[in-house]
């Protein structure tokens, strides 16, 4: 453990960190453009320079290890000086050289007011310009439809590279012509392609990179900034909403070492289009055939009518991906008080039940839990497309410590090197039978997705899931490797809530074909929209939700509610955190959030729900279900209920597994609404299509 | 230096032929597993070789296909080296001028305006008639002997403005005029007469032998 001094105090430091970080440890701040703690170290900006004795020039405190110090002649510990005067000028020649070809835009720079650069030439710069010469202008190039590149504004970090290469692990950003005219690019200005490319954006020091769809939006101080949750995936990362008025401006990540790091998807991060197009403000009804606006009263005086001539059983909800827990417990509560048992959260109709316990329906290990392990299975699941964030992840993983990944599933581009065992369920089989499996992996896990689950034989692909972690040694006390990747942000919630049929009841596929028979004659959808609904029109539909997408289009009634960002509400990720939004804006019009319009029902109805306030619903709702109220923890569940599953049999089919996620970009109703997210689609397929081109 | 990018007119596709293919395979086998990039460099000089001097982006994507590499990492590699050509050079000749100090205070820059009036105005230009192009290069080792310029791998050197139009005139004859000194010097010895170390006492054997009693025996056999 070695001792250092600096500033004229002693600190002992763990082994292997480097300067910087001691020295951030030791809370001096030192500045810095090219190093950042997620990536590699570059040691090309020059400005984390610090003093140390006995040394004849500054050092970069980042490329360096405390362990490199040397005591002194006679035994004095090494000394590190980081406000000396020797400092002070090395900062500032170094602050000056990189002004020399930074264009003083900043009144039109985006960047301006989050400038690392700016910043830093405030407090460590000099007020003076010695530089005469023009200054180098550098064309901008086209990287694809999200990031702006304004690149004489580029100081040669190389942070974007180091995280495309390294975390995005996609090899498309480089710098070419190293030297004085150094440019990064991508190869012949293509787009880059990878799922993370946004963060390159906050990555930037400057504002040579920055959001294209935000592009002269809003100044940072003029936005109001609310913590909160995304829902574009299952993970649950951590975000930050910054609106101005009413609008959401844009959406950043915040840092979770648990779930998310500092990352987030393109799609979480671009989304907020979606948020002001195709929205639902008033609530309407169709009258001949024609949606056309109404008054709330309205709209639940024809939905009481209706429910008055159906019986509780013609009755049926589905509750779709984007919900939060508390309109579900809210709609539960009153389908239960209307005795009425057909109800169903899983849309993609996944075979998991909430009865075998809750660990059958979570990822167990934990995301941080990746980082243990030493060999993983993905059976018919795209990690990459179903969870970016994670799939970096494991590719950290496994290009530092050289994770196994089998795949049971389609072939796919993860970004990382994968035995591929097999397309279907016989691989899985053999998988088992298999008895000469000889490796020593003592933290296995196995990742099954809904692409294995959201079928006919999900429930045996589950079993046999289980089955085969726990031949592997990975149910164990101390480690449990079997772990579910949801799709759906609402999905850990609607399980725990039980939303899935009472007895007696429909599950999703039966429901909608009760709708279709005539059996099913009432159908209120909590923002279900990734069903076909075709051939239901003889049902009573009624919509509730944020977006007229495929569902509002068939409903009789709409209600409008609020999208994820317009309310208050609590969301459970796939590792079984429970996490919650706030309330960056309000929703617009006439919409609401989404329990109070149930409960506003439940009046009409004449079974009025016993809370008047999201207060007295969470409370009712943490009695209930008691896990809910604990905050960004994680369950600690034992493992009986796998042992239990693994031993149940069922025999699977022989169709392949087939990814869950068909087109990244447009997975729920909020993206459908994005013109950001329809041009990546549209993008993405013209690739896929050149290539395919190529290749036949 | 500018900043240096590949040439807007590119050739559809770039195979290499049987006898680099051959050799690229012995070459890539040379280096250890998962290090076969470090081939990179090697291949791209002989696709530009190949190619007729410059290096064409069909034959980047080529080269990144052999070693498993990104096309864009190839490409830094391409545009970093100077010695990578990115736009076809000139048929007959491609002139690389020293510019730097020695050879500057030698008379480089009035090679320079002669390429600029004979050949192109611009560097990495074709001539009118596709047979030259020019540009100016960092030091190519030859200083004794400057003002010099680099055809191929051969090097013309001890230049004026006539002995170097002469050199131009030779090979727009389609003729390779004999590379080394032009005015007549042999290597980099004295032009003209010595000038030092002329006493002949020198070269009679005498220093030779004293140096070899002074040393002694032991060293004898040593030597042996």
């Amino acid at each position: 453990m070695p001792l250092l001094i600096i500033d004229g105090e002693q600190f002992e430091f763990e082994d292997g960190i480097t300067l910087i970080q001691a020295c951030e440890i030791a809370g001096r701040e030192i500045p810095r453009f090219c190093y950042h703690e997620r990536l590699s170290i570059a040691g090309n900006c020059r400005m984390c320079l610090v003093e140390v004795v006995g040394m004849p020039k500054p050092m970069a405190s980042c490329a360096m290890s405390v362990n490199d110090l040397r005591p002194g002649p006679n035994g004095e510990l090494p000394e590190i000086r980081t406000n000396s005067e020797t400092v002070r000028h090395a900062r500032e020649g170094v602050m000056e050289f990189l002004l020399i070809n930074h264009p003083l835009d900043c009144p039109i720079c985006d960047q301006g007011g989050e400038c690392d650069l700016q910043d830093q030439a405030m407090a460590y710069g000099i007020d003076t310009n010695r530089y005469e010469e023009n200054k180098r202008a550098v064309e901008n190039k086209y990287i694809g439809p999200l990031i702006k590149t304004i690149m004489t504004r580029c100081i040669h970090c190389t942070r974007c590279v180091r995280f495309m290469t390294e975390v995005a692990g996609v090899e498309e950003l480089g710098a070419t012509g190293r030297g004085e005219d150094m440019e990064i690019t991508t190869y012949l200005e293509a787009g880059l392609t990878s799922e993370l490319s946004g963060n390159v954006i906050d990555l930037c020091p400057v504002g040579a990179l920055t959001s294209k769809p935000y592009a002269f939006q809003a100044r940072p101080w003029e936005l109001r900034k609310t913590e909160s949750i995304d829902v574009m995936d299952a993970l649950g990362a951590n975000i930050r909403v910054d609106c101005r008025g009413r609008e959401v401006m844009r959406i950043m990540p915040r840092n979770n070492d648990e779930v998310n790091e500092e990352w987030i998807s393109d799609k979480s991060r671009f989304i907020w289009d979606g948020l002001r197009s195709q929205r639902l403000d008033q609530p309407y009804l169709r009258r001949d055939g024609r949606l056309e606006p109404a008054g709330w009263d309205e709209a639940f005086g024809a939905i009481a009518d209706r429910i008055k001539s159906v019986r509780p059983d013609q009755m049926a909800a589905l509750v779709g991906d984007l919900q939060s827990a508390e309109e579900m417990f809210a709609l539960r509560d009153l389908f239960t008080r209307l005795e009425i048992p057909h109800m169903d959260c899983r849309q993609d109709g996944a075979q998991l039940n909430p009865a075998l316990g809750r660990e059958t329906y979570l990822f167990n290990s934990s995301i941080e839990g990746v980082d243990k392990a030493d060999a993983l299975m993905l059976i018919g699941c795209n990690p990459r497309l179903e969870a970016p964030v994670l799939n970096a992840r494991i590719r950290r993983r496994w290009l530092r410590d050289g994770l196994e990944v089998g795949v049971i599933g389609e072939k796919m581009d993860l970004t990382y090197d994968y035995s591929y065992v097999g397309a279907g369920p016989d691989s899985l089989q053999a998988l088992l039978d298999d008895d000469t499996y000889s490796g020593t992996a003592t933290h296995p896990m196995v990742i099954i997705g809904q692409g294995a689950l959201a079928r006919d034989d999900g429930s045996a692909a589950l079993a046999a899931a289980a089955k085969f972690i726990e031949k592997r040694g990975g149910l164990r006390d101390d480690w449990n490797g079997f772990n579910v990747l949801h799709t759906a942000a609402a999905r850990v919630a609607g399980l725990d809530l039980g939303i899935v049929p009472r007895e007696g009841g429909r599950d999703t596929a039966a429901i909608l074909d009760g709708a279709r028979d005539g059996d099913i004659r009432l159908l209120y959808l909590l923002g279900a929209d990734e069903i076909d609904l075709q051939g239901t029109e003889d049902a009573f539909i009624i919509y509730q939700g944020s977006h007229g997408d495929r569902g509002a289009h068939h409903a009789d009634v709409v209600l409008p509610g609020a999208a994820y960002t317009e309310k208050e509400g609590t969301y459970v990720n796939t590792e079984g955190r429970v996490q919650m939004t706030k309330k960056a804006a309000f929703p617009p019009g006439d919409a609401r959030e989404d329990w109070t319009i149930i409960r506003a029902l439940s009046d009409k109805l004449g079974e009025t729900l016993p809370y008047d306030s999201l207060g007295e619903l969470r409370k009712a709702l943490y009695e209930a279900h008691p896990h809910l109220a604990r905050l960004d923890a994680l369950p600690e569940l034992s493992g009986d209920g796998l042992a239990k599953l693994a031993t149940a049999g069922g025999s699977m089919g022989t169709e392949p597994f087939a990814s869950a996620i068909e087109d990244f970009y447009l997975t729920n109703p909020i993206a459908r609404a994005s013109s950001v997210m329809a041009e990546l689609s549209a993008l993405k397929s013209a690739q896929s299509e050149e290539l395919t081109g190529t290749d036949g | 230096m500018s900043v240096r990018r590949l040439d807007p007119n590119q050739p559809e596709s770039f195979e290499f032929d049987d006898e680099n293919i051959a050799w690229s395979k012995t070459l890539i086998a040379r280096y250890p597993d998962d290090k076969q990039q470090s081939a990179v460099i090697p291949l791209l000089w002989r696709a530009q070789e190949q190619i007729g001097g410059w290096i064409t982006e069909p034959a980047i994507r080529k080269v990144a296909d052999m070693l498993d590499m990104a096309y864009i990492r190839v490409l830094e590699i391409a545009t970093f080296y100077t010695m990578f050509q990115l736009s076809p050079i000139g048929r007959k000749a491609h002139i690389q001028v020293c510019g730097t100090t020695p050879c500057m205070l030698r008379g480089s820059e009035d090679l320079v305006k002669i390429c600029k009036k004979n050949i192109a105005a611009t560097p990495h230009t074709l001539s009118g008639d596709g047979d030259f192009s020019w540009e100016e290069v960092e030091c190519l080792g030859a200083c004794t002997n400057a003002p010099m310029v680099q055809v191929g791998k051969d090097v013309y050197e001890d230049l004026d403005e006539a002995s170097f139009e002469a050199v131009l005139d030779a090979f727009a004859r389609g003729e390779k005029p004999a590379p080394g000194p032009q005015n007549g010097r042999q290597f980099s010895a004295p032009l003209g007469e010595p000038t030092s170390l002329t006493d002949p006492a020198l070269y009679d054997g005498e220093p030779a032998k004293k140096a070899a009693t002074d040393q002694g025996s032991d060293h004898d056999e040593g030597e042996t």
